[in-house]
């Protein structure tokens, strides 16, 4: 790779919603800008034009959920300089990682008349658990000035200025009144990590945990203090249990809440 | 005996929003099989939704595309607002489908100038026809961006919206945060209305197609979030009768289910479908644009679902305005939705067609049973059977063009195979 050639980017899709690939033809304002700065190499849902790797960027959304996947993954890593996870299913399996809770066979009779079509893994994994991964974007969606930071940041060849503090910051920083102080609304804003700028709070909603747990989150603490404000067991398991269902922090949480069910 | 055999494989269809692949086998001249196989892996939405809470849907199925989550939203609340007797305050409905009209403007628009534009000027993507014609796509960004802040302001952010609930949203908005997109709304119309000028003037190949026509009928408003199924061969039936008309079935080389109108087999959902059959119900400016573009009463030639996009995205902007302007803030933004046991349906037209959610839930509102009918699960079959009228009307094409003829035909039905299911490579095989 020549130092000043244009760098070429590579958009890569696994199990998902199509969502996080979508936030980069979702910077209306900065799209052309973006082309210009680099060769979009590979991205198939913008452009029937391929530029063969090596690439110096790929970003790839969704998760690993079947046998060719997990070997599209492999390949992806050995033509990738740098490989950006984005989105809740790729840094943490993301929503179908539910089935990991239940036996897949179950799932697909419920949905499927011929499971025996399919071809499927026991269970649905983020991407660092195939290849290492340069850095993890968090978000249901992605953010889309956080994207635009990280692509920046690695064309740069400097660090993402991405904050791994809790959403609780954000909503202070907007002036927000808490949800579940003021209205004794459930949140997980205390446990989850920023980087959507509190919608859900700035909303009147309490927080779903879109971006995942927080670096060093207390779920215990939340839990408890959930509890006390009215909530019972099931509904804090699935609090926990959605669209992060399987990063560590949160799987744990749910875990603890599935044993204590009788606790309300 | 000895069959003349040509093969071709494509990896990777571009262009679609998600991943699949094509099959044509031509046995001596005759196309013998055709196939739009659906790879994405399956991700078990329905299943998983069994015994989560009924207010969960509107958030969890939003995830099953991250193009028309509205869509998902809107479908999942109707259904299980109907299973639990809420009717929603007047204003309320006004800002679903204002938060609505932003989804089909924004995915409409990403479609015509991202995905679809691109086949007739002979370019690879947008961003091609950019180096060219810098100002067409600016301005192509700048309108779906409109769509985005509807979606922004409404239902707090453009992709996965976090306000949208059961009985109506979390915090309605104010006339005043309102009220400055109006101004760019008239702007986006007059735009809407210079892309039905530009795409209407692209060569269209001739293609009739014969499927049976079914949309969302209102009369009163070009159907979005409310109204009957109907279709152009007498289909006319309640939501609620949608499972005693529709089946799905599993076929083999799919993830995907293949929708059927008992009886009578494939059916077409989508812009055509709307255009044809609720045509009387666009608004005034929009039909003056599509009688200006040539579109006829009815438009059958899927090649054409561009300019009807385009006609869709000004009545989209044109209603948009409309509802702004007349809108007051409701006194509650939701209807309180107790639960209680029983069954709902819910359809609305997402902008590639009618999107059926139904669900059944327990009298403490955990879901028991939860079934979802995407629009190109429905059509499918009418893909395939273009490809095959397509294929057989034009075999003396070497396999490059006719390989580009299939992918733009896949593209005229915007087929969103993340909605589905993902991953297309394109096989004809010439025995």
């Amino acid at each position: 790779m020549a130092e000043h050639s244009t760098p070429k980017l590579a958009v890569w899709k696994f199990a998902s919603c199509d969502g996080c690939q979508l936030s980069l033809l979702d910077c209306e304002d900065e799209l052309l800008a973006v082309a210009g700065a680099v060769e979009i190499a590979h991205f198939l849902e913008a452009s029937s034009a391929v530029v063969e790797g090596p690439y110096d960027v790929s970003l790839v959304e969704g998760s690993v959920t079947t046998p060719q996947d997990a070997e599209r993954i492999q390949e992806v890593r050995r033509v990738s300089r740098h490989l950006v996870a984005i989105g809740a299913c790729a840094t943490a399996g993301g929503i179908q990682a539910l089935r990991n809770f239940t036996a897949v066979d179950e799932l697909a009779s419920v949905v499927y008349a011929h499971p025996e079509y399919l071809s499927t893994l026991e269970t649905c994994t983020p991407i660092s658990a195939h290849v290492p991964v340069d850095f993890e974007l968090r978000g249901c969606p992605v953010d889309r000035g956080q994207l635009l930071e990280v692509l920046s940041a690695f064309l740069r060849k400097r660090k993402p200025d991405i904050r791994t503090h809790s959403v609780c910051l954000e909503c202070k920083r907007r002036g927000n009144v808490c949800v579940m102080v003021a209205h004794g609304t459930g949140c997980l804003g205390p446990v989850t990590q920023a980087g959507c700028s509190a919608i859900c709070p700035s909303f009147e909603r309490g927080c779903y945990g879109c971006f995942g747990p927080m670096e060093t989150p207390n779920t215990a603490s939340l839990s408890a203090a959930l509890h006390a404000g009215g909530m019972d067991g099931g509904t804090v398991m699935r609090l926990f249990r959605t669209f992060n269902a399987t990063a560590p922090a949160f799987e744990a949480a749910s875990r603890a809440e599935e044993k204590g069910a009788g606790r309300l | 005996m000895t069959h003349k055999i040509r093969d071709l494989t494509v990896e990777g269809l571009a262009r679609v929003e998600g991943e699949g692949a094509m099959h044509v086998v031509i046995t001596d001249g005759e196309v013998t099989d055709v196939r739009l196989r659906i790879y994405e892996p399956p991700r078990f939405f329905e299943a998983f939704l069994r015994g989560r809470a009924y207010t969960e849907p509107p958030d969890i199925t939003a995830r099953i595309c991250g193009i028309c989550p509205v869509a998902y939203q809107m479908s999942s609340c109707q259904a299980i607002e109907q299973a639990c007797g809420a009717v929603l305050d007047e204003p309320l409905h006004a800002l679903r489908r204002l938060l609505y009209c932003g989804e089909w403007i924004e995915s409409h628009v990403l479609h015509i100038y991202f995905l679809h534009a691109p086949d007739f000027l002979g370019v690879s993507s947008a961003l091609e026809l950019a180096k060219d014609h810098r100002d067409l796509v600016e301005k192509a960004l700048q309108l779906k961006k409109v769509g985005n802040d509807i979606m922004e302001i409404v239902g707090g952010r453009a992709i996965h919206p976090i306000n949208v609930r059961l009985g109506g949203f979390y915090r309605a908005p104010t006339r005043r945060e309102l009220r400055p997109l109006a101004e760019r709304l008239r702007w986006a119309r007059d735009a809407a209305l210079e892309t039905v000028r530009v795409v209407s003037a692209f060569d269209f190949p001739d293609l009739e197609i014969d499927h049976e026509l079914v949309a969302l009928h209102h009369p009163d408003e070009y159907a979005i979030t409310q109204g009957r199924v109907v279709s152009d061969r007498g289909l006319d039936i309640e939501v609620s009768e949608f499972p005693e008309h529709i089946v799905e079935e599993h076929v083999a080389h799919s993830t995907s289910l293949h929708g059927h109108i008992i009886e009578r087999g494939r059916y077409l959902v989508g812009p055509l479908a709307r255009y044809t059959l609720n045509y009387d119900q666009l608004p005034a400016v929009a039909r003056e644009a599509a009688v200006e573009a040539g579109l006829g009463r009815e438009c059958r030639n899927p090649f054409r679902s561009i300019v009807v996009r385009a006609v869709e995205t000004v009545a989209a902007c044109d209603e948009a305005v409309r509802i702004i302007e007349g809108y007051s803030e409701p006194d509650r933004p939701a209807v309180p939705v107790e639960p209680r046991a029983g069954v709902g349906h819910g359809a609305t037209e997402a902008p590639r067609g009618i999107l059926y959610h139904r669900y059944s839930i327990d009298d403490e509102g955990t879901i028991l049973e939860a079934d979802i009918v995407p629009p190109t699960a429905q059509n499918q079959d009418a893909i395939e059977a273009d490809l095959r009228k397509l294929v057989t009307a034009n075999l003396e094409l070497d396999d490059h063009d006719l390989q580009h003829l299939c992918e733009q035909s896949i593209r005229n039905y915007d087929p969103c195979i993340s909605c589905s299911t993902h991953f297309l490579d394109f096989t004809v095989e010439r025995r």
